[in-house]
């Protein structure tokens, strides 16, 4: 697949359309999403729709993704799309708004194909608690895509886009990127307008980019990222340009390596492989140093108490009286909240409903949810020291690659354990990136991931397009449009 | 009997905030437009939308808070308050818990002693403990009522979901429903005075719920209180508490039990009942608003809030009563509404008699005005024109019995004192010379009453008076036809 750069300067200079390149983005969709299950709806009279108002547009110079075909998490809210989160309980609901980020990315001339399947309201590290079926990987179709992003990144993996956007909250967009090996940014939080995004853990998540290569993850969130009125999370922090500095070489920063995080737990071909990724980046001039982040241990605990108590109040709004679906016969209105909620949300979203209203209870609070608040402001603090000592921590990006699917469905901690990497990047805000960094012995793809202070994501991409450049991922899934 | 029983209230004072947009979203806050009209994916509540503070209401809960007397938190913060009704679109509202917009003030009132038929007697200060100004949303409307196929669905207008509220909660410092009265008729116009509501209890956007409940004198724990909800207007609460009030010492020495319920008032039945909906014991989950950072209220956003408010009500009567020697009762009626402390002020500019201005105001205009169901903002007699037909009564040009029957012309017409006064001819005569030729005729007119009051009968001085005034058509100066007649009646 041609990087977007490439693609769109063809398209500006005339060599080839936005309805070429939609079309062909639409074919593949078509034709893989049998397989892949990767895409909830796919818009064709609407993509080629916008893809000839690109082309019709005399100058296009100014639209630095032009032509640019898109996949969007479904729960990312799109004007003329549905928005299911992955769920029943939204019925077919079509947002009369578009988030900013979709106002942004059509601002800049890209055209958006459809919605990718993700884990019910992005609560999932496998796909498979998506309520239409999860997502295949495409490196090996008996094996989960990672979540909950997955419809996105196997989507980007499989070739069908360049780019897609997901959503973060404990590594959403990074693990699937590193299951299906593909690029997968969090930005910093705050960075990204979330106006749109329908939320699960509001103070965790950040939309992410799922991309082939740095320069296009690049490329995107330069397009995305900024202050945005409606949203007030969103911070007064200048946007550098995040491709200026892509090139340049990464001699004399220091990434840190917490050698705790690389013990029990993590699968020895994945230990392996970040061995040697650390050797590569010595070799291209990085200093490797220690770094300790003591509070990681207690990341899981805090993240599933936060995360959960958000998500209990965050779903409240699906109650079946305003839009989505309702169950039927109910006659009176508490009945019909309680048959709504119960046939309308899956079992693993319940269970965090419950988790979440249990630690936000009275004579509860104290003993969780504001203790984790505490914890979690001491983990901050951990990677504030981590980053007096490094430009960037190295870590896995998950203990394992791809699992078989039905693996860990029966055992919630065992599947809760994927976000250990992840989760800390969530609760203290910063930003992370998954790079691929090699495949299993069963030829599935592993991945790095890098954390970087606050608003470092341009020097999280150098570090990761370094990476990239010297050790690309010669492999193809075998799906692959 | 009742004197063994000491009553305790609490209030909560809910004030729809004046913004012009809702505290959210960008939403007109406009009251009775189509239902559902003013609404966005904000305030729907529809999935991906996020609250942004509007920094106008803001500036209003300042503005209330300062009204009141009450400090301003550098910080605060918005939490989300959890249940379900369909009214509330995000399942949660958003409001303040734990470290609201202010806390911990203290307010003081003027409160009254009321005899058996409700007349204030013994005006005295009052501490009043505020627990906490909090700002926060307003939830929609459930609609039951005045639709077509009503009697399958019930409806909802999200209309009001998201207008600024700010929550004002005492202490249980109330011993009695005039206390309570007093109170609430101070809040709300000190929050009137300074624009931060319309504060109008029948319009809604002033809510008012009480704690009630009573216990022994002496005792030292709280009896089992009640919540009254449905209090439509100030009178309506003093009532609903006062019926409560009752109702528990009743209760209580027949050796029943009270209940810990709310109640709603039926101002029809003068009664109380029980809110339909069981009360549940709600576990609200309170946690920090995530979406919305720390609300920081800079030094100077509060100093300059305090330099554009005017002048507040309490320094104002002082000052009315200090600078225009006017008594407390008078100054505190002059100051009631903030349109009639402007309209005294412009017509005392204009009259240049400070005490008969007061007196006009609060007699002949406060009069017309409630007739007519209208402020002093409104009055149809411009303060410069009350002013000036107060001033020709001070000069002698026309009577005080005229002045009366010239400002009820003036508002009926609107127009000035003096197109009045000429129109009618009213110009009293005050020239002893015109004044003796009348006398003179009238005396010369009335022979036996003249022989009658010189033998002794000085009650028909007043017929004398009365002829002289007729025949003058009433613009002779009263006072000077008194002196001439006592003069002219003696030789």
């Amino acid at each position: 697949m041609k990087s977007i750069s490439n693609l769109r300067d063809g398209i500006v200079r005339g060599e080839t359309t936005a309805r070429a390149a939609t079309e062909s983005a639409l074919n593949a969709a078509e034709k893989l999403n049998d397989s892949l299950n990767a895409f909830l709806e796919i818009d064709r009279a609407g993509a080629l729709n916008r893809a000839a108002q690109v082309d019709a547009q005399s100058e296009k110079t100014d639209l630095p993704l032009a032509g640019v075909p898109f996949a969007i998490k479904d729960n990312i809210c799109v004007r003329g799309m549905q928005t299911s989160c992955g769920s029943r309980i939204l019925g077919p609901y079509h947002p009369p708004y578009n988030a900013t980020v979709i106002d942004r990315l059509i601002a800049a001339g890209s055209v958006i194909i459809g919605k990718t399947n993700c884990d019910e309201f992005a609560m999932g590290s496998s796909n498979e608690n998506s309520a239409f079926g999860p997502v295949k990987n495409p490196w090996d179709l008996s094996r989960v895509p990672g979540g909950s992003s997955g419809g996105s990144a196997a989507a980007v993996a499989a070739g069908i886009v360049p780019v897609a956007l997901g959503s973060d909250t404990g590594g959403s967009v990074r693990q699937p990127a590193a299951l299906c090996g593909v690029i997968g940014l969090k930005p910093t939080y705050g960075r990204v307008s979330r106006y749109g995004l329908v939320a699960f853990g509001s103070s965790l998540d950040q939309i992410g980019v799922l991309a082939g290569e740095v320069s296009d993850a690049a490329a995107v969130l330069q397009v995305i990222a900024g202050r945005d009125s409606s949203d007030a999370t969103t911070a007064d922090v200048p946007v550098p340009d995040y491709s200026a500095e892509l090139n340049e070489d990464v001699k004399g920063l220091r990434i840190g390596v917490s050698r705790v995080l690389l013990g029990k737990g993590v699968h020895p071909e994945v230990r392996a492989a970040i061995e040697k990724s650390i050797e590569a980046y010595r070799d291209l001039g990085a200093e490797i140093v220690d770094v300790d982040l003591p509070h990681a241990k207690y990341a899981i605990a805090v993240y599933y108490i936060i995360a959960t108590a958000e998500a209990s109040s965050n779903l409240a709004r699906f109650d079946g009286v305003r839009y989505g679906f309702r169950a039927k016969d109910a006659p009176a209105l508490k009945e019909m909240y309680r048959k709504t909620r119960d046939e309308g949300f899956g079992p693993e979203v319940k269970r965090r409903i419950m988790l979440g209203t249990y630690v936000l209870s009275h004579g509860y609070y104290d003993a969780y949810y504001l203790k984790a608040q505490q914890v979690r402001t001491l983990l901050r603090q951990d990677f504030t020291r981590a980053f007096e000592k490094c430009d960037a921590v190295l870590t896995p990006t998950t203990p394992t690659p791809a699992f078989l699917f039905g693996e860990k469905v029966d055992d919630p901690l065992a599947m809760y354990l994927n976000d250990i990497y992840t989760v800390t990047a969530n609760l203290a805000g910063v930003p992370g990136i998954s790079v691929p960094c090699g495949l299993s012995s069963d030829g599935l793809p592993i991945g790095l991931q890098l954390l970087g202070p606050y608003w470092s994501e341009a020097r999280l991409l150098r570090l990761a397009h370094a990476y990239q450049t010297a050790r690309p991922l010669n492999a193809r899934p075998r799906v692959f449009a | 009997m009742t004197n063994s029983w000491e009553t305790i209230i609490g209030l909560e004072v809910h004030a729809q905030l004046n913004t012009g947009s809702k505290i959210f979203c960008g939403c007109a806050t406009r009251f009775g437009d189509e239902p559902n009209s003013n609404t966005c994916p904000v305030c729907l509540g529809l999935p991906g939308a996020l609250p942004v503070l509007n920094w106008r209401a803001v500036e209003l809960g300042a503005r209330a808070a300062l009204a009141l007397g009450l400090n301003i938190n550098h910080r605060s913060i918005f939490s989300r308050k959890n249940y379900f009704y369909p009214d509330l679109p995000k399942g949660y509202q958003i409001s303040q818990y734990d470290q609201p917009f202010s806390a911990n003030g203290v307010l003081e009132i003027m409160t009254a002693d009321r005899d058996e038929a409700g007349h204030a007697h013994d005006w005295h200060p009052m501490t009043v403990n505020v627990t906490r100004l909090h700002l926060e949303e307003d939830a929609g409307k459930n609609v039951h009522e005045g639709l077509p196929e009503v009697d399958r669905y019930s409806y909802i207008d999200l209309n009001r979901a998201g207008t600024p509220l700010a929550e004002i909660v005492t202490e249980p410092d109330f011993r009695s429903s005039w206390q309570a009265y007093d109170y609430v008729n101070h809040v709300r116009r000190a929050l009137l005075w300074v624009g931060a509501s319309e504060a109008d209890m029948e319009k809604g956007n002033l809510r008012c719920e009480a704690n009630v409940s009573v216990r022994r004198v002496g005792d030292p724990t709280l009896g089992t209180k009640v919540e009254l909800k449905n209090l439509n207007s100030v009178r309506f609460m003093q009532r609903a508490i006062e019926f409560e009030v009752e109702r528990h010492i009743r209760t209580l020495e027949s050796g029943g039990r009270l209940v810990q319920e709310t109640l709603l008032w039926d101002e029809k039945l003068a009664e109380t009942r029980p809110m339909r909906s069981k009360e549940e014991a709600h576990d609200y989950r309170y946690f920090p608003e995530p979406d919305l950072p720390p609300l920081i209220v800079p030094d100077e956003f509060i100093e300059q809030t305090r330099a554009a408010m005017p002048e507040l009500p309490g320094p104002r009567a002082r000052r009315f009563s200090e600078s225009y020697g006017l008594s407390f009762a008078d100054a505190s009626q002059l100051t009631a509404e903030r349109s009639l402390a402007d309209y005294y002020e412009s017509a005392v500019e204009a009259s240049g008699n400070a005490r008969a201005t007061a007196n006009w105001i609060r007699s002949e205009l406060s009069r017309e005005l409630e007739n007519a169901g209208l402020t002093a903002a409104k009055s149809p007699v411009p303060a410069t024109e009350l002013g000036a037909l107060v001033r020709m009564i001070d000069e002698g040009k026309i009577s005080g019995k005229q002045g009366k029957d010239v400002l009820v012309e003036m508002f009926r017409s609107g127009k000035s004192a003096g197109a009045v006064v000429e129109e009618r001819g009213l110009v009293q005569v005050s020239d002893t010379g015109e004044i003796d030729r009348v006398i003179d005729l009238v005396i010369a007119a009335s022979p036996n009453q003249l022989e009658q009051y010189r033998a002794g009968k000085e009650t028909l001085f007043g017929f004398f008076v009365g002829q002289v005034m007729k025949a003058s058509k009433g613009k002779a100066n009263p006072k000077v036809v008194n002196e001439r007649l006592r003069e002219k009646l003696k030789s």
